[in-house]
């Protein structure tokens, strides 16, 4: 029942096959059974029964408030919960009771959806693995799925299988592991360089980042405003058309947020593939590309072409200066959002008091992990005086370039582009961490950021799995606002893959060990 | 403490020109204000060594000035703005920074500043950005202010002053200094710091309240300027309605430039004087400065380019600790705005909201006549003295008293406003009162007036009239007079006899007169005044006596 998509789930829920409570109950003991991935910060038990509870009566009394009534989801742990510790992975905000909802946290209550509890993610969203947070790095399900152990049975003789488990990608990757492990139907993540569709791809599922602009900020605590974008992770295109439905639309409380209004749509099953012309940005083949993923990328193309579409070779040529200049913007942006947090109004506060200056510099050497200061202090260093305009003003510049890029390739006649979303697929922790964030963050962001520089829409597809059994995710970038027809060539697509679903039965044994394993130790 | 301000600023002497200037009369200004040689048409400053002949120093002021918008929610937020509310009771989450929370422009404060542009003769930009500006301070919860560095909303303009000069300040001219910019900005919360228990507290009402900053050019060159300029541009806004230009509540706060060279030569390395906060010490502030600068270079010393305060008590100014030294802002531009677009009924597209923008063209057409404007109304409808036109607008309240009292009585407003700058202002300064909190109505001092136009009553009975009207008792000025039987003597017969009394109880006047010198006539009627308790007409018993002494 719990892997069914939002869609089918919604329907069930309407038909009375399961009712909110039970559905809630259910993805909460599955929440607890799978502990071990780390997935989840806060688990909001109370409320999310009390939230499927007035569900119940809603589905009772025949009034239920849309698509999402009933539904369990999660949420980042970078968006406002009023009442739900918000805690951005990060010491600084340990504790931290936020006293009001971010806008789409607050969008999808009042569609009744049932808020389950806040994922795990890299310090303040800083990071491509999940495993740089507070609470430990996230596991990726699909370390334990049976398409993957039956593989690295294979070719590893590692005595504790567990060494091995993988990185979810990041930084939602708490996000994108809770709907891959079937705790949620939907789950917000946010995007600034890829965290969302890098995490989605790695674990399997959809993630959507839509166009800057359609879908408010207000709550999402920022990394780079310019580029933050809230993100859709689910099982299927469908899914995330929906969500996306009750997400989009202007926010007075974000004067990023275009006026236009936003029509929720349907996506629907045929397109004239004829009339589809996709572009192939040659910049992305990057060196890095696994041959596994460069093969997939040009299987998708064929498929395209096969169907009647018009498939390019394009250029982007400013592709190759885009992750040096988002390093610089994003730096510069992140020493100044985290500027606020110096323990007075709340958060962290050192106990070194000597000096309200001490106390500053001690609650945010505390507070921050070496990621977020090392990011910080170059980005102070790009702000200053001497150094703006050659860093800052001219990362600007080519940011205007690399958006131009874009415009004059769909001005060309592209519908949407189709792009690897990583370089290969995940790899275990072990591996992850023997390369330190910033340079992980620059791999990992490579096909990705470019999107978030030019705040066009983009969204990641599952499409085949590696020989080692992984997912590969490929991306789709589109017009700006233009999601409905970015969305339906995925769906497309989607349908031709047939993405295999993940076996997760060993998954539930290792859950089980593992609980059984705490509990004897427990007791010994 | 706003009203004990304006309270103040009435016990200044009634100079022809901006009061505020003669708020400032005191030793350090005389000093500095001491007429010198002219140059390149500054006003020099005669030097403490002066005497030795040395070239004369010129003082060169600019100014920053910081007026809180008037408005009824912050400039980002929707908390309420309101003076002297209980700590910390105004503050949204955006105020206290809470992470997540984003800045949604306030129009009315944007209307404000093009409203304020616009009267100062500013060019209003039709696209302006918002920068931040970054520094850790306690009451600066996000540890950067959101200003506007690179495009204000508001540039090149020009504001007209007025003051007097002259050895007897008696001569007014009129100055002009040019506007740089006018920028939003956001103002920091407030910290108190409680030495005793070495602790600050942070209050953050005022934390995102909107300011205009007026940058002005550094075409001043004495305290007495700069104040008669802050004066004029106060008038401006609170016209205007874009500012309450309170001082004392904060509301207008003022940072100068100063610096001082020999003319001809490269401008001096200047210091900055930050918060003057009281119209009392501006001039005073500056002057200070000014001399002290001076003082400095002639004793072989150097101006080192510095923040100062002045400090009230001990009217002088002060080198302010900066730890920090020398600051670098890190500005980068606001990423949670677009930019601000402002239109003109020409750029206006044809399917707008007007309540989401800001029409200029709207804005102008609805503008007030200015302080400049009324003045020159004043002396054109009433012909009374420019001079005058500045006193009736430097008091708050005083120019609409007047013209009540000028519409109200048949007296001509000539003689209407001698009543009102000697009589009721004497008496308001003299008691500390605004003209608001006068005890005398402008009806019942235009019927005071009408009754001694119709020749109802003398002058002398109109003053104890009016001393009964001070009371505040509520009684009219017809009951007052009919109470204390202050009409004139109209009967002739009653007059010649009193005359005659005094003739002869004053028979060595009398002789005087006979003998020759009439000023002794004046003592004479002086007396039958006073028996009358001056209820007889003067010209009448002036016919009297001298009917009777030439007989």
């Amino acid at each position: 029942m719990l892997r069914v998509s939002l869609r089918e789930i919604s329907a069930a829920l309407k038909e009375g096959r399961v009712s909110p409570t039970e559905l809630c109950q259910r993805c909460l003991s599955f929440i607890k059974a799978t502990q071990f991935l780390n997935a989840y910060i806060t688990i909001a038990e109370e409320t999310a029964l009390k939230q499927a509870e007035e569900s119940e009566e809603r589905y009772r009394g025949g009034q239920i408030l849309g698509d999402l009534d009933g539904i369990p989801v999660a949420v980042k742990d970078n968006f406002s919960t009023a009442g739900i510790e918000t805690t951005c992975a990060s010491n600084m905000l340990k504790g931290y009771i936020p006293p009001y909802s971010a806008t789409v946290v607050q969008k999808l209550l009042d569609q009744g959806a049932v808020l389950l509890g806040k994922t795990n993610l890299d310090e303040f969203a800083m990071g491509s693995g999940s495993t740089d947070g507070i609470f430990g790095p996230v596991r990726n399900p699909w370390s334990y799925s049976r398409q993957y152990r039956e593989k690295s049975v294979q070719n590893s003789h590692t005595e504790n299988e567990d060494a091995n488990w993988l990185v979810t990608g990041g930084s939602s990757g708490g996000s994108a592991a809770a709907v891959s492990s079937f705790t949620c139907f939907a789950a917000l993540g946010s995007d600034t360089g890829g965290s969302t569709r890098n995490p989605a791809a790695h674990c399997g599922v959809v993630g959507l980042k839509p166009t800057y602009g359609l879908i408010s900020r207000h709550g999402l605590i920022p990394l780079v405003n310019s580029m933050d974008v809230p993100g859709i992770l689910t099982r299927c295109v469908d899914d995330a058309a929906i969500v996306l439905g009750v997400l989009a639309g202007h926010d007075p409380k974000d004067s990023t947020t275009v006026q236009d209004p936003f029509k929720p749509f349907e996506l629907t099953s045929f397109i004239d593939a004829s009339k589809l012309c996709i572009g192939i940005p040659k910049e992305y083949h990057a060196p890095g590309l696994s041959s596994e993923t460069l093969a997939l990328w040009s299987k998708a193309a064929d498929l395209f072409e096969n169907a009647g579409a018009k498939v390019m070779e394009v250029s982007l040529p400013h592709t190759r200066y885009s992750i040096i200049c988002y390093h610089v913007l994003c730096t510069a942006e992140v020493a100044s959002n985290m500027a606020r947090f110096d323990g007075l109004e709340y958060g962290h506060r050192s106990s070194m008091d000597k000096s309200t200056e001490v106390m500053y510099a001690a609650t945010r050497r505390e507070g921050f992990n070496d990621v977020v200061r090392g990011r910080i202090l170059s980005g102070n260093y790009f702000l200053l005086k001497q150094n703006y305009e050659t860093y800052f003003v001219k990362a600007q510049k080519v940011r205007r370039l690399i958006a131009n890029d874009f415009v004059n390739v769909f001005r060309s006649g592209i519908d949407v582009l189709l792009t690897p979303t990583t370089l290969s697929d995940t790899v275990p922790y072990v591996e992850f961490i023997k390369e330190d964030n910033r340079t992980r963050s620059a791999q990992d962001d490579i096909f990705t950021q470019a999107a978030n520089m030019a705040g066009l829409p983009a969204i990641t597809v599952p499409t085949a799995l590696s020989e080692k059994g992984l997912p590969i995710g490929l991306q789709f970038i589109g017009r700006a606002f233009q999601e409905q027809q970015l969305l339906t060539v995925a769906k497309w697509f989607e349908k031709q893959v047939k993405f295999p679903m993940i076996q997760l039965q060993e998954m539930m044994d290792h859950g089980h060990t593992i609980c059984h394993h705490q509990k004897s130790a427990f007791f010994s | 403490m706003a009203a004990s301000i304006l309270r103040r600023s009435l016990l200044a002497p009634r100079c022809r020109a901006g009061d505020v200037a003669a708020l400032h009369s005191g030793p350090s200004r005389r000093r500095a204000q001491a007429p010198g040689p002219i140059a390149s048409g500054r006003k020099t400053v005669k030097s403490p060594a002066g005497e030795r002949g040395v070239a004369p120093w010129v003082a060169v002021v600019g100014l920053e000035i910081h007026a809180q918008i008037s408005s009824n929610s912050k400039l980002f937020s929707g908390s309420q703005v309101q003076f002297a509310a209980p700590p910390n009771s105004l503050v949204s989450f955006f105020d206290a920074s809470l992470p997540g929370t984003l800045p949604a422009l306030n129009r009315r404060c944007v209307e404000a500043a093009v409203m304020t542009g616009l009267a100062l003769n500013c060019s209003i930009n039709k696209k302006s950005l918002f920068d931040r500006k970054h520094y850790f301070y306690a009451d600066l919860p996000a540890g950067y202010q959101i200003t506007q560095q690179r495009l204000p909303v508001a540039v090149n303009g020009s504001l007209s002053y007025s003051l007097c000069v002259g050895g007897k300040k008696n001569q007014m001219v009129t100055r002009t200094v040019r506007i740089k910019q006018i920028q939003l900005e956001q103002d920091s919360g407030k910290s108190l710091h409680d030495d005793t228990r070495s602790q600050t507290l942070i209050d953050l009402n005022r934390a995102g309240v909107g300011l205009m900053e007026v940058v002005m050019e550094p075409d001043m060159s004495s305290g007495e300027e700069a104040a008669a300029a802050v004066r004029e541009l106060q008038l401006i806004l609170q016209t205007l309605g874009s500012s309450q230009a309170i001082m004392a509540e904060g509301q207008l706060r003022v940072d100068a430039n100063v610096s001082v060279h020999h003319p001809g030569e490269a401008l001096g390395v200047r210091t900055e004087v930050k918060n003057i906060n009281s119209a009392r010490f501006l001039a005073r502030a500056i002057d200070y400065e000014i001399q002290r600068q001076i003082k400095e270079l002639e004793n072989g010393g150097t101006v080192i380019n510095e923040t100062r305060a002045f400090d009230y008590k001990l009217g002088c100014t002060i080198p302010m600790r900066d730890k920090e030294g020398k600051q670098d802002y890190r500005f980068m531009p606001e990423p949670n705005f677009p930019p601000l677009i402002l239109y003109d009924t020409k750029s206006l597209p044809a399917s707008t909201n007007h309540q989401q923008v800001v029409n200029i063209d709207w804005i102008r057409e609805r503008l007030p006549d200015l302080p400049s404007v009324r003045r020159v109304k004043l002396v054109e409808q009433y012909g009374i003295l420019p001079e005058h036109s500045f006193t009736l607008l430097n008091e708050d309240g005083l120019m609409e008293f007047f013209e009540n009292v000028a519409r109200q009585t048949q007296m001509s407003a000539k003689k209407v406003i001698g009543w009102i700058l000697n009589d009721m202002l004497g008496y308001l300064k003299q008691h500390n009162l605004t003209v608001q909190e006068s005890p005398v109505s402008s009806l019942f001092l235009a019927d005071l007036l009408n009754l001694l136009e119709r020749g109802t009553i003398s002058s002398s009975a109109a003053k104890q009239v009016l001393e009964e009207l001070w009371k505040g008792e509520g009684k009219t000025p017809l009951q007052i007079v009919k109470e204390k039987k202050l009409e004139l003597i109209q009967d002739q017969q009653e007059l010649e006899q009193i005359c005659q009394a005094v003739m002869e109880e004053h028979q060595e006047e009398v002789m005087e007169i006979k003998k020759g010198n009439p000023k002794v006539l004046n003592k004479l009627i002086g007396l039958v005044q006073r028996t009358t308790r001056g209820r007889a007409d003067p010209v009448l018993v002036k016919q009297i006596l001298e009917k009777r002494l030439s007989q």
